[in-house]
């Protein structure tokens, strides 16, 4: 009887081993996919993306991965040259602004048609800007977050919108000439045309799928079915489908683009994991993914990868609070702050390659940029002689850095916490470390109350405009730093206020110059995020604005 | 037998409605909150403040739930603040996939842990036993992220099995019920039911590591208290053949326990798909939930976590009825 037992058990052990071997062997004779398509045009790519979008309005978007799925079918007025953060033609060829920065003539191609066949002209362009200007309802109005930041008002605010609008009117002088009119001239403009929110589509679809109506359901909001099947624009690809159990959106070639994609279909698959995006391409499961971990840059690259650097678009700082401990009210302690970190072993030991220490806030690529300002270079002596001057050789400083999170401009933010902590100890700092999750008060205790004395925080830039950095961290009063310096805010104001071009740029330039000097905050580094695709993936140009767009790309 | 339906349904309804005050008490006190996440980087204090009074946010609490619970009744959960869907469309959605992931890794534990718990009791000190109890507790011990994670990367790409995902993208594959193996069998697209269990394989295994560990555990010590019991010697003195000893006294006997455990595991299962779908990318109910609470979605949350608390309760119910099947005296009382 035994001896039955024990064959049986055997047996079944048997069974399963080749059960297993039968599955790996299977499994292994269907050797990794073949990166589909076939060499030229034609094929489908599929993209792992970070993260679920919202939906594909982009009106009432500001996230990332909405816009790096609406880039590809939505065309802008203006677009930023591939991989660079230069202006170039989209749907206008030409621009103009008038002297006083009020007014804004685009010159628009001709012969373009949105993806449902209606036209695109100057009434189309009107339609657009009046539809925002005239969008009613709290909720459809605190979800424009990039339209309330640049235009500053509606017509009739509600919900979060308030103050005056920046938008004034819209005229279609001729159907290639669309004049667009502003209460005040902004410093935005034009780089803020090219942001994916400002898109131009279908006036035909969106009312046909009442766009416009988004409602309140309980404490959140539902948006119409355009939002989620219908959106039409003029760009390389069109929507297909969306199928929430799979996540992944699929695109199409849109035929009757004046430019129409290389590929045929387009999908993005999302896939929040850094590690399952790895092995996603690893498999052959996708062709490309967003945001590979710097440390994996070596390892991706030995397979076979491509790993494209983006040129850097945004700024890593740390952040000094003046109302916090009352000796960070004297310059020269923040001045001592600034020389006693270590920035370029930093930058060099923890960040990825092509990051670079930041000079000032706002990175190299944009307008008002100068390398004129005063440095910090690493000199601890000079730190502590500082710190005897002012009288804070014994200073202790609450210093808060995030949890559970990692951004474009701060990969690892224990290990930068660690790094400029170790620093400022070197220098005679008593450190107090407070760590909180990103999403669980980090941010409310750092800007809603100003619990900290130091912290670290970034910023992707959106647009190509310095008041998109400087104007957001510095141009009013805030909690996050504690100080106030109406001549600083009024300088920026200022320089928001110019008129496009180079007395823009020499403005910015200015307030850059008395930023570094007042140093209200210490610029780290301006990290570099990449992406990576497959071997056989031609035409991707990494973007510093995150904004790859697919149309060029082949296969094989 | 429907009294004592009733009775476990009526008893539901007071659970349910606590649970429903804890989670809603519990989501409202966690720092940052919906608004922050929702504006991301590019959130201010003071658009997080305008945010959270047109959500509603700011109102007092106690009016907050009146105003949630009222909803809640006509199955109104609002809608996703991270894919602005209806949350009981989602969990209609994705809620098969959790199904398909939870049953797998349940079978593979079923099918696996009461042979090998009944092999240990069977061989209890020897060889078997030893090495089944080490891999017991490593499988209780390994946390499920880690261990998927090294799935992943050790055994993924030579098994030649998809690391995530529930099937290949742009696999043209019909969705009837979003069971994607029915789905497939229904249609008869053989291509999609291979991919689907493909992509089941890993997740399944990581799943099942630890309900795996504790059904063996279970079964060992189950059967092993029934070999002392007398009637076995009866049965013996009896004559019975060992086979039917086996499946009439000790498998019958032992099992009671091990069916509790087995409830208790499923219920517990979805507290291990949290991690698990995340890892893989496997987008059921865990999926949902992870996504849930990094973007703190309430709508998202209270639903889902009612929706896991009323999966428990039906879970017990059950095996309060297979108790009734398994053992005659259950049913008496």
């Amino acid at each position: 009887m035994q001896q039955l037992r024990l064959t049986r058990t055997r047996r079944a052990a048997l069974i399963g081993l080749a059960g297993v071997l039968a599955v790996s062997l299977t499994a292994c004779a269907e050797s990794k996919r073949d990166e589909a398509g076939g060499g030229g045009t034609g094929g489908t790519m599929v993209f792992g993306d970070t993260g679920n979008p919202k939906m594909f309005d982009p009106v009432f978007n500001d996230d990332g991965e909405t816009f790096r799925i609406t880039r590809q079918m939505l065309d802008t007025l203006i677009q930023n040259k591939q991989g660079t953060a230069e202006l170039e033609p989209s749907l206008a060829t030409k621009w103009e602004s008038s002297n006083d920065g009020k007014t804004w003539t685009f010159t628009l191609k001709q012969g373009v048609k949105f993806s449902d066949g209606t036209e695109f002209n100057a009434d189309a362009v009107c339609f657009n800007f009046n539809r925002w200007y005239n969008m009613k309802g709290a909720a459809a109005q605190s979800q424009m977050i990039y339209y309330g930041d640049v235009f500053e008002g509606f017509a009739k605010n509600e919900g979060d919108a308030g103050g005056d609008p920046v938008f004034k009117s819209c005229e279609a002088k001729d159907p290639a000439t669309a004049v667009v009119n502003l209460n005040k001239a902004k410093g935005a403009f034009p780089a803020a045309f090219t942001l994916p929110s400002f898109a131009m589509q279908s006036p035909t679809a969106l009312k046909q799928y009442d766009a416009d109506k988004v409602t309140q359901s309980g404490d959140s909001f539902a948006y119409s079915d355009y939002a989620y099947k219908h959106v039409t624009g003029t760009g390389p690809f069109k929507f297909d489908n969306w199928d929430q159990g799979k996540g992944e959106i699929t695109l199409v070639r849109n035929d009757s683009s004046t430019e129409p994609a290389k590929l045929d279909k387009l999908i993005f698959k999302v896939i929040p994991d850094e590690n399952a995006r790895k092995q996603a391409l690893k498999a052959g499961d996708i062709q490309g993914y967003d945001f590979p971990a710097p440390s994996d840059y070596g390892l991706l690259r030995n397979e076979g990868e491509q790993v494209l650097i983006r040129p850097s678009f945004n700024v890593l700082y740390l952040g000094i609070n003046q109302s916090g401990n009352p000796k960070l009210k004297d310059v020269r302690v923040r001045q001592a702050l600034a020389y006693g970190i270590n920035r370029e072993q930093f930058v060099k030991s923890k960040l990825a390659e092509g990051s670079e220490v930041a000079t000032e806030f706002v990175p190299k690529a944009i307008s008002g940029y100068t390398d004129d300002v005063t440095k910090y270079p690493y000199d601890p002596a000079k730190a502590k002689q500082l710190l005897a001057e002012a009288g804070a050789s014994n200073l202790t400083l609450k210093f808060y850095y995030p949890t559970e999170v990692t951004r474009p401009y701060m990969p690892n933010p224990a290990d930068t916490f660690t790094s400029i902590s170790e620093d400022l100890k070197n220098i005679g700092i008593t450190i107090q470390p407070v760590a909180e999750p990103w999403n669980g008060g980090y941010k409310d205790d750092v800007q809603k109350f100003g619990k900290q004395d130091l912290h670290l925080l970034g910023w992707t830039g959106d647009y190509n405009d310095a008041g998109n950095f400087v104007g957001t961290f510095f141009g009013r009063e805030k909690k996050e730093f504690g100080f106030n310096n109406p001549e600083l805010f009024n300088a920026l104001a200022a320089a928001d206020g110019s008129p496009a071009g180079d007395a823009h740029a020499k403005a910015y330039q200015g307030v850059n110059k008395q930023i570094m000097d007042y140093l209200p905050a210490i610029p780290i580094a301006y990290p570099t995020p990449a992406i990576v695709v497959g071997p056989k993936i031609k035409g991707v140009v990494a973007s510093p604005l995150t904004d790859e767009r697919f149309n060029n790309v082949t296969i094989g | 037998m429907l009294r004592f339906l009733v009775r476990r349904v009526l008893q539901a309804i007071p659970t349910l409605l606590i649970l429903s005050i804890l989670v809603f008490a519990w989501l409202r006190s966690l720092p940052g909150g919906p608004a922050a996440a929702l504006l991301g980087d590019k959130a201010t204090p003071e658009k997080i403040a305008s945010l959270n009074h047109v959500l509603g946010l700011d109102q007092p609490i106690i009016l907050q739930y009146f105003k949630f619970l009222g909803r809640a009744v006509t199955g109104d959960f609002g809608n996703s603040l991270v894919s602005a869907q209806p949350v009981m469309g989602e969990i209609g959605t994705f809620l098969p996939a959790t199904i398909e992931l939870g049953l797998s890794a349940m079978i593979i534990a079923i099918v696996v842990g009461v042979p090998f718990g009944y092999l240990a009791a069977r061989y209890r000190g020897g060889v078997p036993d030893n090495i089944i109890i080490v891999l017991t507790l490593v499988g209780v011990a390994v946390p499920v992220f880690f261990l998927g994670y090294t799935m992943q990367d050790l055994l993924a790409a030579p098994l030649g099995l998809p690391s995530q995902g529930r099937q290949a993208a742009g696999i043209d594959a019909t969705s009837i019920t979003n069971f994607a193996i029915l789905d497939g069998i229904m249609t008869g697209e053989w291509d999609a039911v291979w991919d689907a269990i493909k992509h089941l394989i890993l997740p399944a295994f990581a799943l099942a590591t630890i309900p795996l560990a504790v059904i063996t555990r279970i079964t060992r010590a189950s059967v092993l208290d029934v070999f002392n019991e007398d009637f076995l010697r009866t049965a013996n003195s009896k004559g019975l053949t060992q086979s039917v000893i086996r499946r009439r006294h000790v498998l019958r006997n032992a099992l009671l326990p091990v069916v509790t455990t087995i409830g208790l595991q499923t219920g517990a299962l979805l507290g291990g798909a949290v991690l698990t779908e995340r890892v893989f990318n496997f987008r059921g109910l865990g999926f949902l939930l992870a996504e849930g609470i990094e973007r703190r979605d309430y709508p998202r949350l209270q639903a889902l976590l009612l929706f896991g608390a009323l999966v428990y309760v039906l879970v017990n119910m059950l095996v309060d009825i297979s108790y009734g099947i398994i053992d005659p005296r259950v049913r008496v009382r």
